[in-house]
């Protein structure tokens, strides 16, 4: 198996994973493993995951977050998707995948702000499901 | 209708599937495609491929671009020798799978295109046809 990975970055109690690459389905599900991995050993209370650079979100993408988000929460991290592009948004929810237990959140910044305010134990603002 | 260009590619990998995904897209932007309609025939594309490879055990990929009083389409073609599908209006209902998948590949990907053809024959394989014009 080849070692590609997509890097996972640590900003406080949050970890942060920045898509950029067309994945196939191994690297998919290495990191769906790698994050749950990661919450564990860095304690982390929060996931932001942007795919504002995928083009494509199929049904096995749609799982992965799905499954990372419900992993999480399990392990007592919130999950939040951030970047989604229009089209994308249109041809999931055509596809039949809502995606009803992910929450998004236009950006980085609002993403991190959801996450933020329930560490604080604020009420989110702006807290979208798709 | 006719026929004004093809692309081939074989399915054997999940590597594969990627490689589908992008030529599919370049195909659908030279057509000019709008930015949904390319995400949605990528998106079909992916489901489908992955079927060819998963269920299929590989086959063949194809898309042709048509042409049709005076209208472009992109046509994908996956075929495969693989086991065959029984019974294709149970395995096109949303939900229903035979692996580990969400049961939303043939359905979902029919419901992104405009003309959707499957044949399938018990253990001699599957040919899908899926359709979007311009």
């Amino acid at each position: 198996m080849d070692g590609e990975r997509i890097p996972i970055l640590k900003m406080g109690e949050v970890l942060l994973v920045t898509i950029q690459v067309d994945m196939h389905d191994r690297l998919a599900m290495r990191l769906q493993d790698d994050l749950t991995e990661r919450i564990v050993k860095d304690r982390a209370r929060g996931v932001l995951i942007d795919i504002s650079s995928l083009e494509v979100v199929d049904s096995f993408i749609g799982r992965m977050l799905a499954n990372t988000a419900a992993m999480a929460r399990v392990l007592d991290a919130e999950t939040v998707v951030v970047g989604m592009r229009p089209a994308v948004a249109i041809t999931l929810v055509e596809l039949g995948l809502s995606l009803p237990d992910i929450r998004t959140a236009l950006n980085v910044e609002q993403g991190m702000d959801l996450l933020t305010a329930d560490a604080d134990g604020r009420p989110g603002y702006g807290s979208r499901r798709l | 209708m006719a026929v004004v260009g093809s692309e081939s590619h074989e399915i054997s990998s999940s590597d594969d599937v990627v490689r589908v995904r992008q030529i599919v897209r370049d195909a659908a932007v030279a057509l000019g495609f709008s930015i949904v309609d390319q995400t949605k025939l990528v998106t079909a594309a992916s489901e489908l491929a992955r079927n060819t490879f998963h269920y299929g055990g590989g086959g063949r990929f194809r898309a042709e671009v048509l042409n049709s009083d005076s209208r472009n389409g992109l046509r994908l073609v996956f075929e495969d020798d693989g086991p065959g599908i029984a019974d294709i209006q149970q395995a096109l209902s949303d939900g229903f799978t035979t692996g580990s998948g969400l049961g939303l590949g043939l359905g979902g990907a029919r419901r992104l295109v405009n003309d959707f053809e499957i044949d399938s024959r018990p253990g001699e394989g599957t040919r899908v046809a899926a359709t979007r014009w311009r």
